[in-house]
């Protein structure tokens, strides 16, 4: 564990300076009267892990269905602020939530593979997206995302079969595979490893700081050990509000504010 | 007085039996109810159950068994002269006795000999009711009696009653299963009675139905001919331009409500269908033959086309019009029970609502839809009413939808309303083709309801 | 190292989604095509509720009206009572039908011709004559005097009256004669034409002439037949339902009951109706067209959906409340009719009014057990021969006469009316208690 968490460091010194990719701007968020999150600002980096922590029903999981409009799919649910993607307002009118969400792309807490083969679940996204010209396009496609998911060993041989009959952590990487098929610029991670058993998480992690040299990440997590391993910025929140965010190093050894402290201390959460 | 006035009696003596058992009880705690075992009310219910179930049940029985036991009697005691033949004269005779002794005309002038037979009929009627009042309202006392005799202190009252109705709720769930049993042993009764004329093989591999057998046997045709394969046909093409109609219609009406719907317009529309469905089906025979038979023909006629004015497409469409609900409201459930993280899962891909319905909804609900279709597909099968009054009589055998075809249900009821004889080959068809329907739909019904079950274990 | 670091190609070459206007406005095509198929549908399914509700109130309406015709009519003794007794039966068996032909004959001086005077007589209704003997009856010293008074008029003339015979159409076509229009204008422009509300459609039982042909017959059919499915499965219903949901052991056995029920639910209602002719009318000897037998044929039908509502609601009472009771020391009988029963009765009762409203609408298994027969009196008792409603709608749907077709679409609209009013009470119901644990 602890060499993990010295793998994800080494890139911590320079992210700084990189113009943030996705950029929250007082960000309110109402579910009917009641305000979920309390002007958050917030900046993802490029080619960054940022992970975003606090106790259950603190906003982490609204803020980061904010940032592809996922919140959208919720009839009473109301966003107020700004987010930009490469400076570009993603709530603007001119900008379409199918066009956001082929470049913000999603993992889900519970593995939802679609009831369909391995190889359809993840030609889905390029299907609908018009990616590849022909069949061979595809099946490069396919094969390229299940490889860097690092399942294409695992199902090479039975790729017809249906996405449902594999393990619940090779079910989670071909979500992320499927997610990765569409290549988008950023993909973000709704506690991916919460359904999974620690082996599966091991390797979903390394995948994680794997896919970091491509994309963009977002990563929601219950678990404060993950967010260390995996990360190199660190958001905190708490009842709504975003309490600190920082350099993953910096929080968990020398948090300025008390809540976060209290947090990862343990003393509540 | 009738049975029913003798039922008011039986529920008096219970009611009485309910105050003595209730009195005795206390009575026997000298007065202080709660040194006894149960409530005094279930002393009295134990009393009062004694007293009324046998009685009832001794009603039930002997109302089913006397008819019979007095027309054995009437008949047998027919001079040798005027006694039936076969099997027709003798429910005739029979029928013309029972209508003189309820004092309505016969269909002739009924000789000497009938009418005392009539009077016997009446006389043995009479004494077998006063005899079933005595022993009905013995029994009743009886067991009153014996309920009260055994009434003590240390009675379990409630035990016994509590279990006295666990009897009765065990066979009233039994009923359900008896109604099975009875539809199965009757329809088979009667089809093997039908099959002992008519070929089994003849029967559904044969081209040719024309059930009308002759009075007279040397008449032209007077066997009548019994394939039933232009019936099937016909049945199938119905219910085809059925499922033309409210497949799509409903499919689509179900996805739209359960997707795009807001909650106003689903307020709206989902009762709307399901008034649809609660329309008795006669007003949509009445419809298809009233209103869009001509209608059809009309149009047929404008493009020069030869459209019969019972064309099965008439019956179909509004047969058709009729299952909608049925495809839409169970449609709309599996869809509804088809997980949101699917759905979510789609759109995080940037996919547009109509893709995620019809790559990851439909296809993750299609065993369930395809459990709705059959359902509906049974119930075109079974509908009566709309193809009795909009659909045919003539046997074609035809794919034309614009030319007139039979059913199944059409042949029953044609086969069974009007005049009886019940021995016929051709009354015997009606059951004959009874037990295929039930047999298919039921067919139908056990894979779709399995479909479905499964369906929705894999989602809970 | 897993497989994943091993394979993985960091440099490759990066696929962007096609994310063009172009590509993206096809796409939102399709999403708002798609749309509109499934609100076409629902659309196309309402229209057609309308077009068919429309048809029916469409040529039904009319029926709640009858054309009278106001005629001079003398209560000539001479028909009535040519002896002059005074005796009621007398009376009761002259000749009114002579009597009414008489004084058409004599309002129409100038009719001479053997085929003029039928046509004529068939202005009024055949039946007229009933109703003048209950006058005369009534008030005997009628006889001698001489009154205009109001005659039903015959079915054509109604049809006349309400607009449904074609004046343009060649006149060998139409029901109704030049020379008989004539008279009619006559009477009309002299006021002797009348339309009033038609009460004998709603006091009469059937019959041939459809201006004599009323529903109560076949209502009061309704009710008895409803009477006997009500008293026989709703507590067979609800009793089943107690059993299955809370005393029966979960087995293979349960399981086969429950199974067969629900298949029972989706068996074709004539299967009923057969099991009907076999079991109740061929073995069991019961009078055919009663509604005793109709009723247990439907309770029958019925069953199932009674079975299971009564059951899903029993199910819906928490079962908290069955330990609370339990853990008073109530034994399992009582924490049933005492705390779970009435509980879920509301969605009981609920289910049962959906169950009858189906089964009031049901003809086809009736047809099996004979009450299909044409029965001119109100039946009496549950063992009296009668029809129903739904029947009555199809035997009439049979009839030729225009003037059927409307009344048979008289008769769905108080069928429907029946069923709306126990819809409502039925969501009435299930508004009221709902109850959300």
């Amino acid at each position: 564990m602890s060499e993990k968490t010295k793998m994800a460091k080494p890139d911590t010194s320079a992210a700084p300076q990189a113009t943030p990719k996705m950029k929250g701007d007082k960000v309110k968020v109402f579910y009917g009267n009641k305000q979920a999150l309390m002007d958050v600002d917030l900046d993802i980096k490029p080619n960054e892990v940022t992970a975003l922590i606090g106790p259950s029903g603190c906003g982490k999981s609204t803020f980061l269905r904010c940032l592809n409009r996922m919140n959208d799919v919720i009839d009473i649910c109301r966003v107020e602020g700004k987010i930009t993607l490469d400076d570009e307002d993603i709530y603007d009118s001119s900008l379409d939530p199918v066009q956001l969400r082929a470049r913000v792309g999603m993992v889900f807490q519970k593995p939802n593979p679609f009831p369909k083969s391995i190889y359809d679940n993840v030609a889905y996204g390029p299907r609908i997206h018009g990616t590849a010209q022909s069949k061979a396009d595809i099946d490069e496609i396919v094969e390229s995302s299940l490889t860097k998911a690092g399942l294409f060993g695992e199902v090479k041989d039975r790729l017809l079969e249906p996405g449902t009959g594999l393990s619940g952590g090779q079910q989670q990487r071909l979500c992320i595979a499927r997610a990765i098929a569409v290549n988008p610029e950023v993909i973000l991670m709704d506690e991916p490893c919460s359904a999974l058993d620690p082996i599966a998480t091991a390797k979903i992690e390394e995948l994680i700081d794997e896919l970091r040299e491509n994309y963009t990440i977002v990563i929601v997590t219950h678990s404060m050990q993950q967010a260390a391993r995996v990360s190199q910025r660190t958001a905190f929140f708490h009842l709504g509000e975003l309490v600190e965010v920082g350099d993953t190093e910096q929080i968990f050894t020398n948090p300025s504010d008390t809540r976060t402290q209290g947090y990862i201390t343990g003393r509540f959460g | 007085m009738n049975s029913f006035f003798l039922i008011l009696v039986v529920i008096g003596l219970s009611v009485a039996g309910y105050a003595a058992g209730r009195a005795r009880s206390i009575l026997s705690a000298s007065g202080d109810a709660r040194i006894l075992h149960s409530l005094p009310s279930y002393y009295g219910m134990f009393v009062a159950l004694g007293c009324g179930l046998p009685a009832i049940l001794l009603l039930a029985i002997w109302l089913v068994i006397q008819p019979q036991i007095v027309d054995h009697m009437v008949m047998a005691g027919l001079d040798a002269s005027i006694m039936p033949q076969n099997a027709d004269e003798y429910s005739l005779m029979l029928t013309d006795i029972r209508n003189l002794s309820s004092g309505n005309a016969t269909s002739r002038v009924a000789s000497p000999a009938i009418v005392a037979a009539t009077e016997r009929y009446l006389t043995l009627q009479s004494i077998g009711f006063w005899s079933m009042v005595g022993s009905v309202v013995c029994i009743a006392l009886l067991g009153l009696a014996w309920a009260r005799s055994r009434i003590s202190r240390n009675f379990r009252a409630r035990n016994a009653v509590e279990g006295i109705i666990r009897v009765l709720l065990i066979i009233c769930s039994l009923i359900a299963i008896l109604t099975t049993v009875g539809i199965v042993l009757s329809l088979i009764f009667e089809s093997l009675r039908f099959f002992a004329r008519i070929p089994f093989f003849d029967f559904l591999f044969g081209l040719h139905w024309s059930p009308q057998t002759a009075i007279r046997a040397e008449q032209v045709g007077a066997s009548g001919s019994f394939g039933a394969v232009p019936i099937f046909a016909g049945t199938m093409l119905i219910t085809l331009i059925a499922m033309l109609v409210a497949g799509p219609i409903g499919l689509l009406s179900a996805i739209y409500m359960a997707e795009y719907a807001n909650p106003k317009f689903r307020a709206v529309a989902k009762p709307m269908l399901e008034v649809l469905a609660g329309i008795p089906t006669v007003v949509y025979g009445f419809f298809a033959a009233l209103t869009v038979a001509p209608l059809i023909r009309g149009w047929g006629e404008g493009v020069g086309l030869d459209v019969s004015s019972e064309s099965a497409l008439a019956a179909g469409l509004v047969m058709g019009i009729m299952i909608i609900p049925f495809v839409s409201s169970l449609s709309d459930d599996v869809i509804n029970s088809v997980p949101q993280s699917l759905r979510d899962g789609s759109y995080g891909l940037g996919a547009t609502k109509s893709e995620t319905i019809r790559h990851v909804i439909i296809p993750a609900a299609l065993p369930g839809i395809v459990g709705a279709f059959l359902l509906a597909v049974s119930r075109a099968i079974g509908e009566t009413m709309i193809v009795v009054m909009a659909a045919g009589l003539a046997s074609n055998l035809t794919a034309n939808p614009f030319e007139a075809v039979t059913t199944v249900t059409v042949q029953i009821v044609t086969l069974l309303v009007g005049d009886q004889e019940f021995d016929s080959a051709k009354t015997l068809a009606a059951f004959a083709l009874g037990l295929v329907l039930f047999f298919v739909t039921l067919g139908l019904n056990v894979i779709a309801l399995r479909v479905v079950r499964k369906y929705r274990e894999k989602y809970d | 190292m897993t497989d994943a670091i091993m394979n993985s190609k960091p440099g490759a070459e990066i696929r962007r989604p096609t994310l063009s206007a172009d590509r993206l406005k096809k796409r939102y095509a399709a999403e708002r095509r798609f749309r509109l198929y499934g609100l076409g549908s629902i659309i196309a399914a309402g229209l057609m509720l309308v077009f068919l509700v429309g048809s029916i109130t469409g040529t039904g309406y009319s029926a709640f009206l009858q054309t009278y015709i106001k005629l001079n009519i003398s209560f000539d003794p001479e028909y009535l009572d040519p002896a002059g007794t005074g005796d009621v039966e007398q009376l009761r068996t002259a000749d009114y039908g002579g009597m009414i032909k008489k004084n058409l004959r004599d309002n129409f001086a100038e009719v001479t011709s053997r085929s003029d005077k039928r046509k004529l007589y068939n202005f009024v209704s055949p039946n007229a004559g009933f109703d003048l003997r209950n006058m005369v009856i009534e008030n005997p010293s009628l006889v001698g005097q001489s009154l205009d008074l109001w005659i039903k008029a015959s079915d054509d003339i109604d049809m006349l009256r309400k607009g449904y015979v074609d004046r343009t159409e060649e006149e060998s076509n139409r029901r109704v004669t030049d020379t008989e229009l004539g008279w009619y204008d006559r009477l009309d422009s002299n006021d002797r034409i009348e339309t009033r509300f038609n009460t004998d459609f709603f006091s009469k039982a059937d019959s041939r002439e459809p201006e004599e042909a009323g529903i109560l017959g076949a209502v009061t059919g309704s009710l008895l037949t409803m009477a006997i499915t009500l008293l026989l499965s709703f507590p067979i219903g609800v009793m089943a339902a107690i059993y299955l949901e809370e005393f029966a052991p979960k087995n293979a056995w349960t399981d086969l009951i429950e199974v067969n029920i629900n298949n029972l639910a989706a068996v074709p209602s004539i299967v009923f109706g057969l099991l009907g002719l076999a079991l109740f009318l061929n073995f069991f000897g019961f009078p055919r067209s009663a509604p005793l037998v109709g009723g247990m044929v439907l309770a029958l039908m019925t069953l199932p959906t009674i079975i299971i509502a009564s059951r899903s609601a029993l199910k819906a009472v928490p079962p908290s409340i069955r330990e609370a009771a339990l853990g008073l020391g109530a034994s399992r009988l009582q924490v049933v009719t005492h705390h779970v029963l009435p509980l879920a009765m509301p969605g009981i009762l609920t289910g049962t009014i959906i169950g009858m409203a189906q089964a009031l609408g049901e003809t086809a298994p009736l047809l099996m057990i004979g009450m299909i027969a044409f029965i001119v009196d109100v039946p009496g008792s549950f063992t009296d021969p009668a029809t129903v409603l739904p029947v009555q709608i199809y035997l009439w749907a049979d009839s030729p006469e225009r003037a059927f077709v409307e009344r048979t679409s008289a008769a769905i609209m108080v069928l429907l009316a029946f069923l709306i009013f126990m819809n409502i009470l039925a969501v009435m119901l299930r508004k009221k208690f709902e109850r959300r644990w």
